[in-house]
């Protein structure tokens, strides 16, 4: 078992649904609450890494964050060296690609709420900071954790974007997914079947939680 | 003093009423579907016209000339809804307390006892320790007018706030609150589909239907045909049926404009 495959898979996915989550959690305010005309953009733009075959964002950004481009130079300036073939590469890849996993259950959450309670708030004087802390985020927490798990999982199975973006770098680059694929691709079944239950076992118990619907979590649904 | 000049279209339904609410209390009465709500909601910022200007104690709120508009909450409005909105997770007192929060210039023991005065004047101070869950619809209705109330706004909007309250408990209510409201100078405007609360009160009652404005005046002449003879059935604690106020919709001469 490559364990340390493993642990820097945890680590990506750890790293990426953190960012996510701070990302998705403002943005999935807007799409739901808005008025603006860009919202149905903002949420095709969202959709896209869940039709786009992976390989083609890893492309894209392949392309982006290496020499080639005044962007890609900008940031290996910035670093000390280029994002491609790093493991900051594969989280920048990693977040793009879940994007939508993080944004799309929180989006659904706000929305679920009360319109009514939100009008009331914002009568209150509240702000949308503070809409979000005490009236968007309590009613909703259970979207976020399933955001956050969702994410978590689609980053831990990640193959197309992890190969372009990240080149197969053991202990850098090389996740869970791609020792797979190098087992399999070396006929090395057993091996390939130990790793591919591991994750098998690991996402099946995460989305257990996910549907088991903690009770702690719920009291949007409860009272709403 | 509240000044509005609002144009709405929601499809075949055209919202169109520039007037000036002037008296401490007025009663917006009219029939389910009239705008009532629309007019609140509006004034309340919740609502966008799509064209007007709104003015409150002569300070514009709203003036979609000039692209000015304050967002709700902003500009000291109170308003308590048809549906109560509680907060669903914070206790009685948690929501009397939400608009209060932003309020440094008042400290916890202040806070403290302005939620407790504002529960008492609603009727709800029995409740201060419950969930909103427990609460029936007319306590939950009490709970929201104290929430309403608690940040002192200097103009109230209240919609058929007390609906799920029987006739006489809502009148006491009413009445106390009303008073209150008088001391603390907070200009009131109530929207209500009931003959018996435009009358209940000396107030000043526009009379609106199908988003127009019909009638502004004192409730003795926009409402006088239907006016003594509700009020005997007000005195011996029976509520106004539905009959009598489908009547006065048909007798009731709109009286001139006065705004």
């Amino acid at each position: 078992m490559d364990w340390q495959a493993f642990a820097l898979t945890l680590k990506l996915a750890s790293i990426t649904t953190a960012i996510l989550l701070c990302l998705a959690v403002p943005l999935a305010a807007w799409l739901a609450l808005g008025r603006s005309r860009w919202r149905a953009v903002a949420e095709a733009v969202t959709g896209l890494p869940l039709v786009l075959p992976p390989t083609v964002l890893g492309f894209y950004l392949l392309v982006l964050l290496g020499p080639l481009t005044g962007f890609g130079r900008a940031i290996a300036s910035m670093l000390g060296h280029p994002l491609a073939f790093s493991f900051g590469g594969l989280v920048v890849g990693s977040v793009i690609y879940s994007f939508p996993f993080a944004v799309q259950p929180i989006a659904a959450g706000f929305s679920s709420v009360d319109r009514s309670l939100i009008d009331a708030a914002r009568m209150l004087g509240a702000g949308r900071i503070r809409l979000l802390g005490t009236i968007l985020i309590p009613l909703a927490g259970r979207s976020l954790l399933t955001a956050a798990i969702l994410s978590f999982l689609h980053t831990m199975g990640e193959f197309g974007v992890v190969l372009m973006l990240g080149g197969d770098i053991p202990g850098a680059t090389r996740t869970l997914s791609l020792v797979l694929f190098n087992q399999v691709e070396a006929f090395d079944y057993a091996s390939a079947n130990r790793t591919a239950l591991l994750l098998v076992i690991f996402c099946g118990v995460l989305l257990t939680v996910v549907y088991a619907r903690p009770k702690s979590l719920m009291a949007g649904e409860r009272h709403g | 003093m509240v000044e509005v000049d609002l144009k709405v279209r929601h499809g075949n339904f055209h919202f169109e009423i520039a007037c000036k609410f002037a008296a401490p209390w007025t009663v917006v009465f009219g029939p389910s579907g009239a705008g009532k709500s629309t007019l609140l909601r509006l004034i309340a910022g919740l609502e966008q016209p799509d064209a007007g200007r709104i003015s409150i104690h002569g300070q514009y709120i709203l003036d979609s000339e000039i692209g000015l508009k304050a967002p709700p909450g902003r500009s000291m409005i109170g308003l308590v809804a048809q549906q109560p909105a509680l907060f669903p997770h914070m206790p009685v007192t948690a929501n009397v307390a939400y608009g209060l929060a932003g309020r440094a210039d008042m400290g916890r023991h202040t806070k403290q006892r302005r939620i407790a005065a504002m529960l008492q004047l609603a009727g709800a101070s029995h409740l201060a320790d419950r969930w909103p869950k427990a609460l029936s619809g007319g306590e939950a209705q009490r709970v929201a007018l104290a929430r309403a109330l608690a940040p002192m706004p200097r103009l109230l909007l209240l919609d058929e706030p007390l609906s799920a309250l029987d006739a006489s408990a809502r009148d006491q209510i009413l009445s106390n609150l009303k008073d209150w409201l008088k001391d603390e100078k907070i200009q009131t405007i109530l929207v209500t589909h009931d003959a018996a609360d435009a009358l209940a009160t000396e107030a000043e009652v526009a009379l609106i239907a199908e988003g127009k404005l019909t009638a502004l005046g004192p409730a003795s002449d926009v409402l006088a045909a239907e006016r003594e003879r509700l009020l005997a059935r007000l005195q011996s604690g029976q509520a106004a049926p539905g009959k009598a106020r489908a009547k006065i919709k048909s007798r009731v001469r709109p009286a001139p404009f006065q705004g």
